[in-house]
């Protein structure tokens, strides 16, 4: 090393120069106002401008959320409170009624779930965040905990709708039999050929034989914990669970299909672009819809696909397509040189995709994923259209109750709050993971 | 560029020419689309040679080495990589790939990855190395291109002669029994292209069999047994260095040397 650079290098500082303290002024809260607000009478005039606005909204808003409203059960009861501490406006009383918050709160988070086993949503969640850990913090966290994050998606809606353990483990039954067929298949003839009948005998053993297994398997040994139906769901839980479920699962397929795009075999290609340009071009309300009504018309009758299951797939699918551009995105901003670097390496296919160019393509991606995912959380409101009881869908029976009848900023308010908490979460997460991933010297 | 590319005197006790085929390629032509790239390019590679292509640009020399681990696919003709036909067959274009070795102009260094994972990526992934032993081997290499210092950076903090310093490493890392270079100087700022040079002169002298493109005329002169010279895409000389510098006998190339060597 110090031969080349005794060669190489003509002059290398030694010797640090001691530093000196930058004046006081330019420092500390009077050299940031100094510097960001007042540096030249334009930037004054804009700063005292935007106070005097702030200070106009402020003075309009706190008033209204400081109203001393909680205990109210009624509209007329708000108003009774209002008028009697004096805060009439021009308009009437002026103030929040936040009765409605305090009476409904609950609802609005669990919706008609019954409420002796509302621990078993608070569990699920709780347990979400656990088996979330390893996923969003992976260096922070013990990598063992991975295992319950695998375990996790089979154990999250055992607990939310019941029923008996078999139907869970019949489920991951499924991803075994189909690894192991592809496995061995893939060993004895090809991966292609492995991978299509490992997909297939998951399939047919998921929609075909895993219930009587389940059905025996329950009379022998009942196991299980009392069933919610779907139609007890409701409020964020509900909201939640599409979004976090659409999330996770939409990311594997929009990858797939950023691949398949790009693909070399024909066919794969134009499945890819049929599916993603089909799905872009509809609007994700019609996609509900077709879950909700028409869905029932191809199935055989007497199946009962659940609803909130419909519109899992149809937010999957929705939210994939999207991801799906937006991975491809990254995958075309990556220099031509990484592949080759991966292949003269001599790494195949899936390993250079896994290990070299996915890392890269997904963590350029990252603003454009995040703003996906965000995207598809708040379209979960949509699902109020088709009548399941998400908040958006809890509002409007709430404000069809006597007692509120005439509420509007208090919902929809504490409803905007709490999606806003969500999703300003995500993008926060999102700049802490590019910030963390950032590998270059800037 | 007429330079010599080190002062030092070079051990030439290793560099020897068996007479085991290492690469052979007869009558190969590749077309992108239809422009015919490559034509009729025959060529057999000794173990132990050392062999510097150079020519024009856009004539068809870095085509020419990818086309030996693949990175091209031709359309006519045999390539034999010690023993190995470059078929379709993906296995045996995973196999070539793990043996021969490639430094690219810009490095392709993986820049997610720490120097040591570089490193290692391959060698775990490819040859099933445990991970203690495949980071062994890394850091030994590294020490030997003189950065062993450097290890748990990521690319982006190198300087470009100590990332291509590295790639020179991440190849050795799969013990390849060719190395392909091309052009692996030319991104480079004068002071950085010695100590890559050193590198690769380092590796001649432990008897590596090497194809580079390069416009280092002094490499080829002090290191290379063997220099061609193409010209749209055909092989049109091919000669000892002395021999090629001194009398080259073809008019382009005469006309090419006397560009490059600026006189
Ligand atoms: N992917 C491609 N598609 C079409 N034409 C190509 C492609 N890659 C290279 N070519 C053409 O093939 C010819 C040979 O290219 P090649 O890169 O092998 O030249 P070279 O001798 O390495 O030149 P240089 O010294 O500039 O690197 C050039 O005319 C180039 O324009
Ligand atoms: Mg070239």
């Amino acid at each position: 090393m110090s031969d080349t650079h005794a060669n190489t290098v003509a002059y290398v500082r030694e010797t640090m120069l001691p530093q000196v303290a930058p004046p006081a002024s330019s420092t500390g809260p009077v050299g940031w106002a100094r510097e960001n607000l007042f540096s030249g009478w334009f930037n004054t005039v804009v700063t005292v401008i935007s106070l005097a606005i702030i200070a106009w909204i402020l003075i309009g808003i706190v008033p209204w959320i400081l109203s001393p409203t909680w205990g109210a059960t009624s509209l007329s009861e708000c108003r009774e409170i209002l008028t009697a501490a004096g805060s009439v406006g021009e308009h009437g009383t002026s103030g929040a009624c936040w009765g409605v918050i305090r009476e409904r709160w609950v609802q609005l988070l669990f919706g008609f779930y019954p409420s002796d086993l509302y621990w078993r949503p608070i569990l699920s969640f709780v347990l979400m965040g656990v088996a979330l850990a390893p996923v969003l913090f992976a260096d922070r966290v013990p990598s063992q905990l991975i295992w319950f994050s695998a375990a996790f998606p089979f154990i999250f809606p055992w607990l939310l709708w019941g029923g008996t353990i078999w139907g869970p483990l019949a489920v991951a039954a499924g991803f075994v039999i189909g690894y192991y067929v592809f496995r061995i298949l893939g060993a004895a003839t090809s991966n292609l050929i492995g991978l299509v009948v490992g997909v297939l005998a998951a399939v047919i053993w998921w929609l075909f034989l895993s219930g009587y297994v389940v059905d025996a398997l329950a009379s022998v040994l009942p196991l299980g914990i009392e069933e919610v139906p779907s139609r007890n769901f409701g409020g964020f839980m509900l909201s939640i669970t599409i979004g976090v479920v659409a999330i996770a699962c939409s990311l594997p397929l929009g990858i797939v299909l950023a691949l398949g795009r790009q693909s070399d075999l024909m066919i794969v290609k134009y499945i890819c672009i049929g599916f993603i340009e089909f799905i872009r071009g509809v609007p994700l309300i019609t996609l509900l819809f077709v879950a909700s009504t028409l869905l029932n018309i191809f199935m055989p009758p007497g199946t009962n696909f659940d609803i909130i299951l419909r519109v899992l797939i149809m937010v999957t699918l929705f939210a994939a397509a999207y991801m799906a551009e937006v991975v491809r995105g990254g995958l075309a901003a990556l220099p031509k040189g990484q592949y080759e670097g991966a292949d003269s390496l001599g790494l195949d296919y899936w390993q250079a995709q896994r290990l070299v160019i996915m890392p890269q393509a997904l963590k350029i991606s990252i603003p454009g994923i995040v703003s996906t995912f965000i995207g598809v959380f708040k379209d979960t409101t949509l699902v109020s259209i088709i009548g399941l009881l998400d908040p958006l869908g809890l509002s409007n029976a709430i404000r069809a109750d006597s007692n509120w009848n005439g509420i509007v900023w208090e919902l929809y308010g504490f409803i905007a709050v709490v999606f806003f908490i969500f999703c300003f979460s995500m993008s926060r997460y999102s700049m802490y993971l590019e910030r963390k991933l950032r590998t270059g010297h800037k | 560029m007429s330079e010599l590319a080190t002062d030092r005197e070079i051990d030439r006790s290793k560099m020897q020419v068996s007479d085991e085929v290492a690469i052979e390629i007869s009558n190969m032509n590749k077309w992108y689309g239809t422009f015919h790239v490559l034509r009729d390019i025959d060529l057999t590679v000794y173990r132990g040679e050392r062999i510097v292509i150079a020519g024009p640009s856009g004539s068809g020399k870095s085509t020419l080495i990818r086309c030996i681990n693949r990175l091209e696919e031709h359309q006519k003709g045999r390539i034999v990589v010690d023993g190995t036909e470059l078929s379709s067959d993906l296995k045996n274009i995973d196999k070539i790939r793990s043996e021969v070795g490639m430094c690219f102009q810009h490095f392709n260094l993986f820049p997610h990855l720490t120097i040591l994972e570089n490193c290692t990526l391959a060698p775990i992934w490819v040859r099933k190395v445990p991970r203690k032993e495949a980071e062994a081997t890394a850091m030994h290499f590294l020490e030997k291109v003189k950065i062993p210092d450097q290890a748990h950076k990521y690319p982006g903090m190198l300087s470009g002669g100590q990332q291509q310093r590295v790639a020179i490493a991440r190849s050795l890392c799969m013990k390849p029994r060719i190395m392909l270079f091309d052009e692996p100087t030319s991104a480079l700022d004068p002071e950085m292209i010695k100590e890559v040079l050193d590198t690769m002169i380092e590796l001649a002298e432990e008897g590596m069999t090497m194809l580079c493109v390069t416009h280092e005329m002094g490499f080829a002169r002090q290191v290379a047994n063997r220099v061609i010279f193409m010209d749209q895409g055909q092989i049109v000389e091919q000669n000892e260095p002395e021999e090629f510098f001194n009398n080259p006998k073809s008019p382009r190339t005469q006309l090419f040397l006397s560009q490059i060597l600026g006189h």
